[in-house]
């Protein structure tokens, strides 16, 4: 179908952008890759009066890694991500996650900015951002506030983003010594969305965890930020330990059922996630083989 | 603001100005205004890959961009590359290897085939493969079509296939 009708406003600055979105409100949706805006658009799913196109505000481009953060400009495009140097050294998980986003065509235009404010429960980029504990950075007719990613989410499309206020760029912490990350999902195919997805940032001494953040993504409305990665820091990880955070991981999950997946194969896949992660982590590949089931 | 929008873009080589409504997408822009009917148009929410096409030298879905967003933008499509004997023996070898029996697709499989082909001098399946995940055809079962992609990679790097 075609997208019926609307108005177009191109944004000149961010406040040009916010003053837009102030005055027109929910009536309005920012487009900046319209990657998912544009099939809801075309589907007829939504209907915004006035699209505000953010394309040409260039102080919403660009990656700046300063002492120990790296800044990353809402309107960074996913193929940017995959093959940017700065990225691949200095947060190397995303590096992984975004080859798992949609295919080539769809990942030149797609934005990082767009990816958050659109908030689909089971996309990756979401997920990479909790458990990297990134600060979200929002602007709005008062000013700019900073949010922290596991707080940025709240529901399916759904974010604490007001109508007037604008997403502007993610800042990233840089990886602690000794970090190690994981990515991995569960799809049908290659470049869908996950059946269900894990990505892990950790801090490894020897052959200990002493740091783990494990944001599970297709698991429930939003990324989930696992509370039982801390049944597995500071222990030696036997096959025991690791049974008993798969249980309790089981207890603390409760994925919804759609056409994809059951609750139980959902949280049953969450499990198999579990276990590969903390095997890949530790370089431990007899964990993974799937005793802690 | 719902009034038309001018633009002024390049579109396979020559340079176009016209006036758009916003609504309009990039492959109806293409397809009806320009007439450049190569651009195909499947399933318009992104998924098919019927409708890839060239915009400043990355491929794109032309069913997810506006005609309004591509002012000031260079598009190739098809037609361009068709006519300018860029993509020659790729076309060639979809033909040699059966890579095609409908054709809706083709246009879309040759500018992501191509994209590829540009990134890496001699692709193997696997890569092809992913390269291609974005784009459907409903005839060949894709056997063909990655046959096609690598021979053309591998006689483009001088080896036969």
């Amino acid at each position: 179908m075609k997208a019926s009708a609307f108005s177009y406003a191109r944004a000149t600055s961010v406040m040009n952008a916010i003053e837009l979105l102030a005055a027109h409100g929910d009536r309005a949706k920012v487009l900046s890759g319209g990657q998912s805006l544009m099939p809801a658009m075309n589907l007829r799913l939504i209907s915004p009066e006035l699209i505000v196109d953010i394309g040409d505000i260039a102080e919403l481009r660009g990656i700046a890694v300063t002492g120990d953060t790296c800044r990353i400009g809402a309107l960074t495009r996913h193929v940017d991500l995959l093959n940017l140097p700065e990225i691949a050294a200095h947060v190397p998980l995303l590096t992984e996650a975004i080859s798992h986003v949609a295919h080539p065509a769809i990942r030149n235009r797609g934005t990082i900015g767009g990816s958050l404010a659109h908030a689909d429960p089971a996309a990756e980029l979401p997920a990479c951002m909790v458990a990297l504990d990134a600060t979200i950075i929002v602007k709005g007719p008062t000013g700019e506030r900073r949010v922290p990613a596991q707080d940025f989410f709240t529901g399916i499309y759904e974010t604490v983003l007001s109508a007037d206020e604008l997403l502007i760029a993610v800042e990233i912490p840089a990886p602690p010594k000794n970090a190690a990350h994981f990515f991995r999902e569960f799809a049908r195919r290659h470049g869908d969305y996950g059946i269900v997805g894990l990505a892990a940032q950790a801090v490894v001494e020897g052959d200990v965890l002493t740091g783990l953040r494990l944001a599970f993504f297709a698991v429930s409305d939003r990324p989930v930020l696992a509370k039982t990665a801390t049944k597995l820091l500071n222990v030696a990880v036997t096959p025991a330990v690791l049974a008993e955070a798969s249980k309790a991981l089981g207890e603390e999950l409760d994925p919804q059922e759609d056409q994809q997946a059951s609750t139980a194969m959902r949280r049953h896949l969450a499990k198999v996630l579990l276990a590969r992660c903390v095997a890949a982590l530790l370089a431990r590949p007899e964990l993974g083989a799937g005793e802690a089931l | 603001m719902t009034a038309a929008l001018s633009i002024s873009l390049h579109v396979n080589g020559e340079r176009v100005e016209a006036q758009v409504l916003p609504r309009l997408n990039l492959a109806d822009f293409l397809r009806e205004h320009l007439k450049l009917t190569g651009t195909h148009v499947g399933c318009e929410h992104g998924v098919c890959g019927a409708c890839t096409v060239r915009v400043n030298g990355d491929i794109v879905r032309s069913c997810l961009m506006l005609a309004a967003q591509t002012h000031g933008a260079t598009i190739e499509t098809i037609e361009g590359l068709s006519d300018s004997g860029e993509i020659a023996d790729l076309q060639a070898a979809f033909r040699d290897r059966n890579a095609l029996q409908c054709g809706f697709c083709t246009p879309g499989m040759l500018v992501a085939a191509q994209d590829l082909l540009k990134q890496e001098a001699e692709p193997n399946r696997e890569r092809i493969r992913e390269h291609l995940s974005g784009n459907y055809c409903r005839c060949t079962g894709y056997q063909a079509i990655i046959d096609a992609v690598e021979d053309t990679g591998r006689a483009r790097m001088g080896r036969t296939p």
